[in-house]
């Protein structure tokens, strides 16, 4: 190839096909994606909330009733349940990937994949039925 | 009488047609023929006229990735009797822009490529008369996965992100990237973090996890990816909390 002969980055002659605005729907793991993408906003409604809550704890007994009644209105509560499910999907999903992430070496061997995410699960497990006592025991 | 499938090759000849079409062939069915022969067998006997590329045949070289019915496959290793009954349809990688049926141009990798420094690089070269650098296993097994690659960019034709971010340097780059950076002889890990934390880096990355899927030789390019983007803010926080400290 001559100093002069370059390749150009837009040969008019090359054909260029454009990404589809449905390119989401091509494959399911496209979608499951894309889905993962878009339900971040329950995750963020989810975190909302919980500041809500704590804001409304740091203001009283009153506060704090007021925002239960709030919570158990028809809206609150289908809009909790979504954002339940969704939030229990991004766990899922998250835990799954963690090895992905996180390589945990022992003694120059590569620790397998299903022990990180098991180990994820344990503590979700733990942690779950720690809080699951505090509160059943003080109800 | 020898069972036969139909291939249906995507076709896109500059010099006729604006856009690509699909042509149809009936080739013999055999149960020991990849999509390769298939196309070969076209070549050979049906249409001299029909481009693709490929050379050896055993998932060695990389040259013969195209989508197999939608996904993305190396076709010396996409079986026929994988997608019996047919017809079978062949086209081109996606994103890359075509230059004729099913030879895609790759320029636009190689640049990127070129881009992440895939070489050792040391900060001093140690004189010849000190002999090799040395590796244990384990230390060869840090990055030996990420080493498997072949160059076939079937990852690439994988990642949406790249189709909608042209500028996106892609999965199999940074793969190898951090394929040098594990490696105990070399020495530029700060360097190709510095080009790869650029906004056309790592961070353009959603994984969406196709290309690990994807991938011929197992390198697990999403894996690379988000390993590499905890290494970014790690010394991102690093510098954040101990300025000077991390140079």
């Amino acid at each position: 190839m001559s100093a002069e002969s370059r390749y150009t980055l837009y040969h008019p002659r090359w054909y260029r096909r454009r990404v589809s605005v449905w390119w989401w729907l091509q494959n399911r793991a496209y979608t499951g994606f894309v889905l993962r993408e878009v339900t971040s906003v329950f995750v963020a409604f989810f975190a909302a909330v919980s500041l809500w809550q704590l804001r409304a704890l740091g203001q009283g007994a009153d506060a704090y009733a007021e925002f239960l009644a709030r919570l158990g209105t028809p809206l609150f509560l289908t809009l909790n349940t979504i954002t339940f499910l969704f939030v229990l999907f991004h766990s899922i999903t998250w835990f799954n990937l963690a090895p992905k992430a996180v390589v945990v070496r022992l003694k120059g061997k590569r620790v397998p994949d299903w022990v990180v995410v098991g180990l994820n699960y344990a503590a979700w497990l733990v942690l779950s039925g720690a809080v699951g006592f505090i509160v059943l025991r003080g109800g | 009488m020898q069972p036969t499938v139909a291939l249906r090759v995507a076709r896109y000849r500059p010099e006729q047609e604006s856009e690509p079409t699909f042509q149809t062939y009936e080739v013999p069915f055999r149960k020991d023929w990849v999509v390769l022969d298939a196309l070969n067998y076209v070549k050979d006997k049906l249409d001299g006229s029909l481009s693709f590329r490929w050379s050896c045949r055993m998932g060695v070289c990389g040259s013969c990735g195209m989508k197999v019915n939608g996904s993305p496959k190396l076709t010396c290793a996409a079986f026929l009797s994988d997608s019996m009954p047919g017809p079978i349809r062949v086209e081109p990688m996606d994103y890359f822009p075509v230059v004729r049926d099913l030879v895609v141009d790759i320029t636009d990798f190689m640049r990127k490529l070129k881009k992440v420094k895939p070489w050792i690089i040391r900060e001093h070269e140690r004189p010849l008369a000190e002999g090799e650098y040395r590796q244990t296993p384990d230390e060869l097994d840090t990055y030996k996965q990420f080493s498997m690659c072949i160059n076939c960019m079937l990852c690439y034709s994988a990642c949406p992100i790249y189709g909608l971010e042209p500028s996106f340097i892609g999965p199999a780059a940074i793969a190898l990237a951090q394929r040098y950076n594990m490696d105990s002889r070399d020495e530029a890990a700060r360097e190709r973090l510095e080009i790869l934390s650029e906004h056309d880096g790592i961070w353009q990355c959603t994984f969406v996890g196709e290309c690990t899927k994807v991938c011929p030789k197992h390198v697990d390019p999403a894996g690379a990816i988000q390993r590499y983007k905890l290494t970014g803010a790690a010394h991102w926080l690093k510098t954040f909390l101990l300025p000077g400290a991390a140079r």
